[in-house]
């Protein structure tokens, strides 16, 4: 996940950890940011991203490792000896300011001319489209107006590094998906660099140049949207970014692995394996392959349930092949299918189709924990 | 994960010049905590170990004192007032704040304001306006079939009205934090209006119910002004630190008794800290407010209740201050303003007034910027832990001091030969010190309490700006906490006016106060006067009060337009 031979890139993280007594939130950590990327820290809650975006801040100093920006060791700093913005989820907006003060906060401390400082809030304020806002106090704005007024004033003073924590998990579901799109069309106008903490895969895939995915204090996965979706690094990923099936298989003899009964080519990715080797066999609903004809290649499978999801439609199905086959204990496997698929299959409730999990789109785990 | 890494060395995090600036004050101002309450009460507890020439005795002091009925029994006294005057005070106000926040009764505000009253005044002046209403002279003595206002009858009388607004403010506090939900739940379930109070109001107020009669306890026990004026032959501990001190000049057994009441103030704190702790828990952020409901028989039960406390709050205040224009009570009762020329009383002079209004406004500024500030650090700073956590210490430890506790171990930490700080014995300025100490914790708490609510990053947000963190203080931090700030400023003034206890050991000729120019006139006999004096705190206490209310209401409508929508 390190390319530590590269010395070029502008934040690097190395061998970060960070302890609250006798809990670990961060496990040796190690990251590279380059100049002008948006990375998203991704994880549920409790993973250590937020941690590790206030170790990169200087608010809560990390118990072990190195930071450097822009080839600057900045590992013990405070965060007024950085250069970095910051916008908070509760935005932290001086209440006693209007937008315009709000703005000029940290200008106005640089001893800049007056008419400098209104030039350049004017500036950020259009920047944000804020500009008739300008002496609105805070509590007079709406939850995305206030964020946009953080996002200028952690921009004022052009720091080299911006940093978002969880920035929009307090805006209502559609400002949200509007000012995704604005803050990442703002960061590459301008081309700040920039780390972004969320608990939102979606947010994350929408928005990020690389997603850095977190769990139990440590990075399970680095990699661009479609990477991390396409080809996740770990079980942890598979199922924390979108919908993914575990199956139970066993490796053959043949070089394929049988699930629920029947044989899946799996081609390299047994690589290492050997026959009689339990493993988790990976798909994501959207991939798996359905036909009406019987005897085709797949699973023979019974559609229990049909869930209506709008533009598509959710299958609970389970394997009809005798001899008692399941694709593994407490196993719900689903199958997605687009409206248009769905209608031209007649798909319905206590249906039997052919279920083919097509070799390029199956991922094989060692199991959890296994040999 | 390479055991390299592991064994890589701890970050040691830069201190910058911010947080030395920081913790500089931050010890500076528990510096001043030290100086002024903790070598105070290192000073008076050996006191109580030696005897007159400062030889150490060990117990010897205790066990005269344990050993002499006469100052003995005062515990008992003291003990008995104490409790007779928790169980009415907590019941009244218990019903009276029942009243007020869960009954239909009109004139609330109203109702509140006149329970209110007694903050005003110094503890002497109720006393006194019992005098004038059932002593000797007095126009209802009747009313006590002929039992004598001076001793445990006049003790609890005065006392009672004396706490009833400081209970009444954790009762009303207490049943303000009610959730409707809970009612209507129990409503729906068919319970009874009698049920409901005991399994709904009850177990949701207990906590300050038991808060309350901590506070009353404490209140009492260390009062001085009330059994000073009406005690008569009945001792208590508070009086008889007193007696001891400016009557026998024992300091010794002084520090003796002044260390047995500190005993039961301190279990008496520390039980309610502990109380207070478990009633946050109790109250979810989803909880609804109580709207109660007419129900015309508890309602006009409630307001004839309500007019009969209120009666009495206005006419034992409206007696004093009769007596203090009544030219020669009982015989001419035509109005005049003589009692009023302190300056021909013994005991008294206008010179103490204007020396109570110079203590309050210092103890005001000085000690609002300080307990602001020293507030502000404790919350606000970062790393530090072990300071920090001294510092929140030390700021509690003023509360469990009784006042004439204090002012006695003033009199032992200032006055001893060799302390270089013994120069500001006898000034205003030991005064000062004295006042803002004792009223500290209070004023710690609501300072505490306005910065909690602030946003927890302003502090994080500047420092990414690079903006000093006292600029941010005096620009976010104080505006923001402004309400706050003007309620301790207030809070200090009025406290100032009206504490007699522990600048009773501290003043000079030269810096008599009011409340004790009222204590004085009253032992020389010169009862009028005194009321006068007390009626001159109560006029200037209500004026700050009006000007806080003023302020407080410009404040937010000009500087705070912010909180509006």
């Amino acid at each position: 996940m390190a390319n530590d031979g590269n010395g070029g890139a502008y934040l690097r993280v190395r061998n970060l950890t960070k302890k609250f007594g006798e809990f670990t939130a961060l496990k040796n950590v190690s990251l590279d940011v380059e100049e002008g990327e948006f990375v998203c820290f991704l994880g549920p809650s409790g993973c250590g991203k937020t941690t590790l975006l206030r170790a990169i801040a200087g608010l809560d100093i990390q118990t072990m490792g190195t930071v450097e920006q822009a080839g600057r060791d900045i590992s013990n700093l405070p965060p007024n000896e950085r250069d970095f913005g910051i916008v908070f989820q509760s935005y932290a907006l001086f209440p006693n300011l209007t937008v315009m003060r709000n703005v000029a906060y940290g200008l106005e401390n640089r001893k800049m001319p007056k008419a400098d400082i209104a030039a350049r809030v004017s500036e950020l304020l259009d920047l944000v489209s804020l500009h008739d806002q300008a002496d609105k106090y805070p509590s007079q704005l709406s939850g995305g107006q206030q964020q946009r007024v953080a996002l200028a004033r952690a921009l004022a003073t052009s720091p080299g590094l911006l940093l978002l924590d969880e920035p929009l998990s307090a805006l209502d579901a559609k400002v949200r998906v509007h000012l995704r799109h604005e803050i990442k069309e703002l960061q590459e106008k301008i081309g700040i660099t920039t780390i972004m903490v969320t608990h939102d895969q979606e947010e994350a895939l929408a928005m990020a140049d690389r997603i850095v995915v977190m769990n139990h204090g440590v990075i399970e996965q680095v990699g661009s949207p479609e990477e991390i979706y396409a080809d996740p690094a770990s079980p942890f990923v598979a199922d924390f970014i979108g919908t993914t099936n575990f199956v139970d298989g066993e490796v053959r003899a043949d070089g394929q692995v049988s699930v629920a009964g029947v044989a899946i080519d799996c081609g390299a990715a047994l690589d290492g394996l050997n026959p009689g080797d339990m493993v988790t066999v990976c798909i994501r609903p959207e991939d798996v392959q359905v036909s009406t004809e019987g005897g085709g290649a797949g699973i023979p499978v019974t559609i229990t349930d049909v869930e209506f999801l709008g533009s598509f439609h959710r299958c609970h199905v389970v394997p009809v092949n005798g001899a008692g086959q399941t694709f593994g204990k407490d196993i719900d496997f689903m199958i997605d299918l687009s409206a248009g698929r769905a209608r031209d299959l007649g798909i319905r409730e206590g249906m039997a189709v052919q279920a083919a999990l097509p070799p390029e789109f199956v991922r094989i785990y060692r199991p959890v924990g296994g040999a | 994960m390479s055991d390299a890494a592991l064994a890589a060395p701890r970050v040691k995090a830069k201190v910058s010049s911010e947080d030395w600036i920081m913790r500089a004050v931050l010890v500076g101002i528990a510096l001043y905590l030290t100086v002024s309450i903790l070598l105070p009460l290192y000073a008076i507890l050996s006191k109580s170990f030696k005897n007159a020439d400062g030889v150490f005795v060990g117990l010897a002091n205790y066990v005269n004192f344990f050993s002499t009925p006469a100052l003995f029994w005062s515990i008992q006294n003291s003990l008995t007032v104490t409790l007779i005057c928790c169980v009415i005070v907590v019941t009244l106000a218990f019903i009276y704040a029942y009243a007020l926040t869960r009954t239909c009764i009109p004139f609330k505000s109203l109702f509140k304001g006149v329970a209110l009253l007694p903050i005003l005044m110094p503890s002497l002046l109720p006393a006194i306006a019992l005098v004038y209403l059932f002593g000797n002279q007095g126009i209802i003595k009747d009313w006590l079939f002929g039992h004598e206002i001076y001793g445990p009858i006049g003790i609890v009388m005065g006392e009672c009205f004396y706490v009833f607004p400081h209970v009444l403010t954790i009762m009303l506090i207490a049943m303000a934090n009610s959730d409707a939900r809970l009612y209507e739940a129990s409503d729906v379930l068919g319970a009874s209006r009698i049920k409901t109070f005991f399994t709904v109001t009850l177990p949701s107020v207990r906590y300050g119910v038991v808060s309350a009669f901590f506070v009353c306890f404490t209140l009492v026990i260390t009062d001085f002004g009330v059994p000073k004026v009406v005690g008569g032959k009945y001792n208590v501990l508070a009086t008889d630190i007193y007696k001891q001190v400016v009557g026998r000049q024992d300091f010794e057994m002084g520090a003796v008794v002044s260390m047995v009441l500190l005993l039961p103030a301190v279990f008496a704190f520390a039980a309610d800290r502990l109380v207070q702790r478990r009633q946050v828990a109790l109250l979810s952020a989803r909880a609804v407010p109580y709207q109660p409901k007419k129900n015309t028989a508890v309602d006009t039960g409630m307001l004839i209740f309500c007019c009969l406390i209120g009666l009495i709050m206005v006419s034992i205040l409206g007696m004093a201050c009769f007596a203090s224009f009544a030219k020669f009570w009982p015989y001419d009762l035509s109005l005049s303003l003589k009692h009023y020329n302190f300056d021909l009383m013994d005991g008294g002079s206008w010179d103490a007034y204007w020396n109570s209004i110079e203590l309050a406004a210092w103890t005001a500024v000085i000690g609002t910027a300080m307990v602001f500030t020293g507030a502000y650090l404790v919350e606000k700073s970062k790393g530090f832990h072990s300071g920090r956590a001294a510092m929140q210490l030390l700021c509690m430890i003023p509360m469990a001091v009784p006042g004439l506790v204090l002012g006695l171990a003033y009199v032992f930490f200032f006055n001893a030969p060799g302390n270089p700080l013994g120069f500001i014995y006898h000034t205003m300025p030991i005064l000062v010190i004295c006042t803002v100490t004792h009223f500290y914790t209070v004023s710690h708490l609501t300072a505490a309490t306005a910065l909690k609510q602030l946003d927890g990053e302003f502090e994080s947000v500047s420092q990414s700006l690079k903006v000093p963190f006292y600029k941010t203080f005096f620009r976010i931090t104080v505006p923001v906490c402004m309400p706050a700030i003007l309620d301790i400023s207030m809070y200090l003034f009025v406290n100032a006016m009206t504490t007699v206890s522990a600048v009773v050991f501290l003043y000079s000729p030269d810096t008599a106060l009011a409340s004790v120019a009222i204590l004085n006139m009253d032992d020389a006999g010169d009862v009028a006067p005194a009321a006068a004096m007390g009626m001159m705190i109560v006029g200037t206490a209500a004026a700050v009060r009006l000007v806080h209310a003023g302020l407080t209401r410009g404040i937010l409508s000009r500087t705070q337009a912010w909180r509006k929508r």
